[in-house]
Formats: structure tokens, sequence, C-alpha cells
């Protein structure tokens, strides 16, 4: 172990936590919208690619930076997540699993394609200003960009955090979680409550596109790849938990980023899903959740 | 002749013409289609029966597998491998296929239920078994890497290397269309069938009542993956051609789960019809598609369709459109 490895390796872990941050607000969204209505949305990883997509429009013609277009690309999906709840997915709510999963697909194929159709297949990426600045902590170099991106997603996830535990809305949204029939009982309106949580759901993911944009540049064929990465994440971390999908996000992040270090770049998804597979049979609550589910 | 009897006994003469008659058509068509119409139809009964080998695990067992991809990749891959390599032909090669699809399904199907997992927990799981085998194929070299592996095209018919012609490759395909179809139905009258649809409708009063619930899951998967192997070897033969990011993708493993589910659940006859609906529609949009020249409208055009599909059949069409051409099969 020489100096330069410690170094490399701190380096990447650092990168990794970096990036997983922008992870985790993305699993954030899948894990709410399970957590309160038990939809899984297949559909995450297209709606995180439309908000890549939205953030990258808005800089190249409107030359408006990710991070400045930011609360309107969430607004936008917080409008969109609520229409779609309201409209197509609320008839599937309690139905099999099954028939959500082709609901939720055939959202997917739209999305994605609808994307494949307007802006085509060639990658699109955003050279920020600050692309090439970085911080120097001690002997580690920071990107200006990952480190600006974790933190909008660190603020986001703050925001998230204080909607649920201050605001009325936020708590109602956790007694429905909790108790379904209680909430009806108590006359809370069930159904705008799940629309909402779809909607900010649907926030951070398109939140999350936006930032995930000056990381890397955007393609359709992403779209499937985020979606399962959003699944082991939330997997990892505990389905329905807050802290779960974050530090799922960091640890996918760093394994992910280490891998690539330590391993050929294409078995670095290996990890991630071995490390699926062992929570899934030995901890299926997630390294975070409550231990009933 | 008694167990003919007991497979066709609860059909009404009507659905018995009628399959008898489309099992006429089915053998006659090669006979009068075009190049075209006929890869329609292999596509259709490809479809049909792969869907049918799923179907036993979630239409039947009710468990929720979205890595089927994973038994029809190693089928194909190990078949086609034992060719490749040492000449061995895909007629003995598919033991070995079959075996090693019904041994990952086994281990797959063990470490799901005997930890518990249901619903998208489980599919979770065959997800991550699909991938992670993906990402070992993409690094192995006897199987060709992430470069593929590729047969020798051969026109001349040899059907003892299932070298040849579509023609040849219809009828296979259509013999084993048939056979998961008989076979499904024979699952479904015996006692192990009762047991699935016992423990897809309620699993803990199943067990109470002694079925063994465990050891019925695993037969599900084990002959699920087995049928799912024989699909892949077909498969691999059929296209020459086998790359481990198509082979194992979850593309492929939802493609699989599409025709039962749009034809409906745990029907016998689901599969068939779903695929004839994905079939048609895959292909009118595709000429939509390259008439319109736009990346992504024939997907676009599909997914409206499934939209329609699942909002107004969710049950599937099959058994609304069994109801209406007063075709008996009873719904288990």
């Amino acid at each position: 172990m020489t100096a330069d490895f410690l170094l490399s390796l701190a380096q990447a872990v650092t990168k990794g936590l970096l990036t997983g941050m922008v992870y985790g607000l993305m699993a954030l969204g899948l894990s709410v919208i399970f957590g309160v209505m038990r939809v899984v949305n297949f559909a995450h990883g297209e709606m995180m690619v439309i908000g890549m997509y939205l953030a990258w429009l808005g800089f190249e013609y409107l030359e408006i930076s990710p991070l400045v277009s930011l609360p309107a690309i969430a607004a936008l999906f917080f409008a969109a997540g609520y229409a779609l709840q309201r409209t197509l997915i609320s008839p599937f709510i309690g139905r099999p699993e099954h028939q959500q999963f082709l609901l939720l697909l055939a959202v997917a194929i739209l999305l994605v394609n609808g994307a494949l159709a307007i802006a085509g297949p060639d990658s699109r990426g955003v050279q920020l200003d600050s692309q090439f600045d970085s911080y120097e902590v001690g002997p580690l170099v920071l990107d200006a960009v990952r480190l600006h991106a974790a933190l909008a997603a660190i603020a986001i996830a703050l925001l998230l955090w204080l909607f649920f535990a201050r605001t009325r809305t936020g708590k109602s949204i956790r007694a429905a979680a909790d108790n379904h029939m209680g909430a009806l009982v108590v006359g809370l309106d069930v159904p705008r409550l799940y629309a909402i949580t779809f909607g900010v759901g649907a926030a951070c993911v398109g939140a999350a596109g936006a930032l995930m944009i000056t990381i890397i540049p955007v393609t359709p064929f992403l779209a499937g790849e985020y979606t399962l990465l959003a699944f082991v994440i939330v997997i990892v971390g505990g389905l329905g938990s807050m802290t779960g999908a974050l530090a799922g996000g960091l640890l996918i992040g760093v394994s992910e980023a280490v891998a690539g270090l330590l391993l050929q770049p294409s078995l670095k998804s290996m990890f991630s899903f071995g490390l699926l597979i062992l929570v899934l049979l030995l901890r299926p609550q997630g390294l975070l959740g409550k231990a009933s589910r | 002749m008694n167990a003919l009897r007991r497979l066709t006994g609860n059909c009404t003469p009507r659905t018995l013409w009628s399959l008898a008659a489309l099992l006429l058509l089915l053998l006659l068509a090669p006979a009068f289609l075009g190049k075209y119409w006929l890869s329609v139809l292999i596509l259709i009964l490809y479809f049909a029966y792969v869907g049918q080998a799923w179907n036993i695990v979630m239409g039947f067992a009710g468990q929720l597998s979205l890595g089927h991809a994973l038994y029809a990749g190693l089928g194909g891959y190990i078949a086609a491998g034992l060719f490749f390599h040492y000449g061995i032909g895909p007629w003995a090669g598919l033991f070995a296929a079959v075996a090693a699809a019904a041994l990952a399904g086994a281990i797959v199907g063990y470490l799901g239920f005997r930890f518990s997992l249901a619903g998208v927990y489980f599919a979770l799981l065959t997800i991550a078994f699909s991938e992670f085998t993906r990402i070992g194929f993409e690094h192995w070299s006897w199987a060709g890497g992430s470069g593929g592996l590729f047969l020798k095209v051969d026109a001349a018919s040899n059907l003892l290397d299932l070298r040849g012609g579509p023609v040849m490759f219809y009828y296979v395909i259509l013999a084993l269309a048939a056979g998961a179809l008989v076979l499904c139905r024979a699952l479904l009258e015996s006692r192990l069938g009762r047991y699935w649809l016992a423990i897809r409708e309620d699993a803990e009063a199943a067990q109470a009542v002694g079925v063994p619930v465990l050891r019925c899951k695993m037969l599900a998967m084990v002959i699920s993956a087995a049928l799912t192997a024989l699909a892949g070897v077909w498969n691999a033969f059929y296209y020459n051609n086998l790359f481990p990011e198509t082979a194992f993708a979850m593309s492929r493993s939802i493609e699989i789960t599409l025709a039962p589910i749009i034809g409906g659940l745990g029907t016998l006859f689901g599969p068939f019809v779903g695929a004839v609906v994905l079939t048609g529609l895959g292909e009118a949009f595709t000429d939509a598609g390259d008439a319109l020249g736009i990346p992504g409208i024939k997907q676009i055009f599909y997914g409206l369709a499934l939209l329609v599909i699942v909002m107004f059949r969710p049950a599937g069409v099959w058994p609304w459109l069994s109801a209406r051409l007063g075709l008996g099969e009873r719904t288990p």
C-alpha cells in the first residue's frame, strides 16, 4: 500500500460520496412513493432522464445553469407527478403488482421514447463554466461541479425532511402511510395526499436529474440503468426509509467509484447487484429499514 | 384415452373443434405464407411458448419473476457454446442447457422462497441474478465475452444440428408451443397445479391445510426455468448470435412477461393471445414508424397500446375474448 494508492483511493471515495448524494436524492423519490403508496415506480429512471433533458434544454436554449433551473424543473415534475397520480395511477392502488408494473412500464416506454423522438439518440451534456474548477481539501481535490451537486442534493433532502416532519400535509401523508384506514376514518383526503406524495417523489427525481446532468451527459438509454440503480439503492438502504435511501446512495456511489478504480469499470455494477442479493436475503428490510415490513 | 379425457375433460366441443382447426391451420401455414408472414408467425409462437413457461411461475404459482432472461440466456449460451466449441449438436446440448437453467431456477427459487421474499422483493432478486450473470458472461471468454458468440449460418436444412431455414424453425417452435400448452394443461389438472393455485390465492392458508408450499414453489421455478431454457436454445440457433447485454437484459425478461400479462395471467391460452396482440401491434407500428421516420415513434405507439390494454382489460384480453366467443376455458 503506497501513499499514492491510498490517495487515489481516498479521491475515489470522495468522488463516490459526492455522486452518491445525487443518487440518494434520486432514490429518495422512489422510496417516498413506495413507502406511502406501496407502488413501485418502474418509470423512475425514465423520469430521471427527462429531468436531465429538461435541464439540458434550459442550458442549451435559455443559457440557464441546471442549478438555477432546478426549482422550476422540480415544480414541473411535482405538477406532472400530481397529475399522473390523479389520472393514471390512482385506480391501480391496491391492484396486483403485475398490473401496476405493466402500467408504469407503459409510462416508462412513453417517457423514454418521447425523449428519443424529441432529442434523438445522441448524448447531450452541459458544459458549465465551473467545469474544471476544483477545491483542494488537504491532499484531496474535489470537483466543483460534483461538490455543488452534492450540496444541492443535501439541501433538497433537508427540505424534504422538514416537509415530512414539520408541515401539516407532510404529517398527514405519514399518517396515511402508517394506517390507510385510520387516515380515512379521521377524515384525511387520502387520494389528494397520494397525489402530493407522487408529486414530491417526482420532484425529487426531477431535481436529481437536473443535478446529474452537470456530472454526466444524458442519453435515452441511461433510463433503464437508472431505474435499476434506484431499486438497488432503496433496497440496500431500506425501501420506504428516507435516511436509508440517502445512505444507500452514498454506499452505491462509493462502491461504484472504488470498484471502478480497483477493477475493470465494466465490473463495477456487479458489486452493486451482489450487494443487492445479499441485502435481500439477509436483511430484506434494508440496512437502515425498520425490522417489520 | 383416459389421459386424453382428463386433458380435455371440461372443454366444450366448440373449444375442442376450434383448437383442432387452429392446430391444422398452423400446421399448414408454411405452405401458403410468404417469408415475412412466416417470420411474424414464428415470433408469435416464440413469445407464446416462452410466455407459457413464465406463466407457470407467475400465473399459476403467483411468484413475480422479472429475471427469466437468465434461464433463456443460460440455455442459449450453453447449447450454442457446446456446438461452437465442440461440435456437440443442440439436441444433446439442450440437456446440459436445461439442467443448468433448472439448477439456476432452483437456486434463485430456493433463496427467494426460503428467505420468504414475495412480490416486488422476489422480482428484484430475480432481476439481480440475471444482471449479475450478464456481467459475468461479459467477462467470460469461452462464451465470447461482450463481443458475443456467433454460430455459422447454414441454409441446408439439418434438423439434427438445428441448422436450416425458417420453415424448420417454425415447426420446432410450433411443436414446443403446442407441447407447452398440453403440459401446462396437464399440470393445472394435477395435484401440483391445484396446490399452485392455492398458494397463489393465499399462501398462508395453503400452508395451514398442509400444502408443501416451499416444494411447490420450487417445482414451479424449476419447471418454468427448464422450459424457458428450451426457448433460449431455439432462439440462439434461430438468430445465430448471442450477446450478454441482450441475452440477459432486463428488457428481455420484461418481453417474456408481456404476452401472458396482456393475454390473461394464469390462463392457458392467454400467452398465445397476448403474443398475437403484441407481435401484431409491434409489426404494425414498425411499418407506421418507418413511414414517419421519427426515432422511438414505434415504441411510443407500443407504450400507448400497453397503457390502453392495462387500463381497460387489466385481467388480460383472453378472459374477455373467450367469453365473447363462447370458448370455454375455466379460468382457474
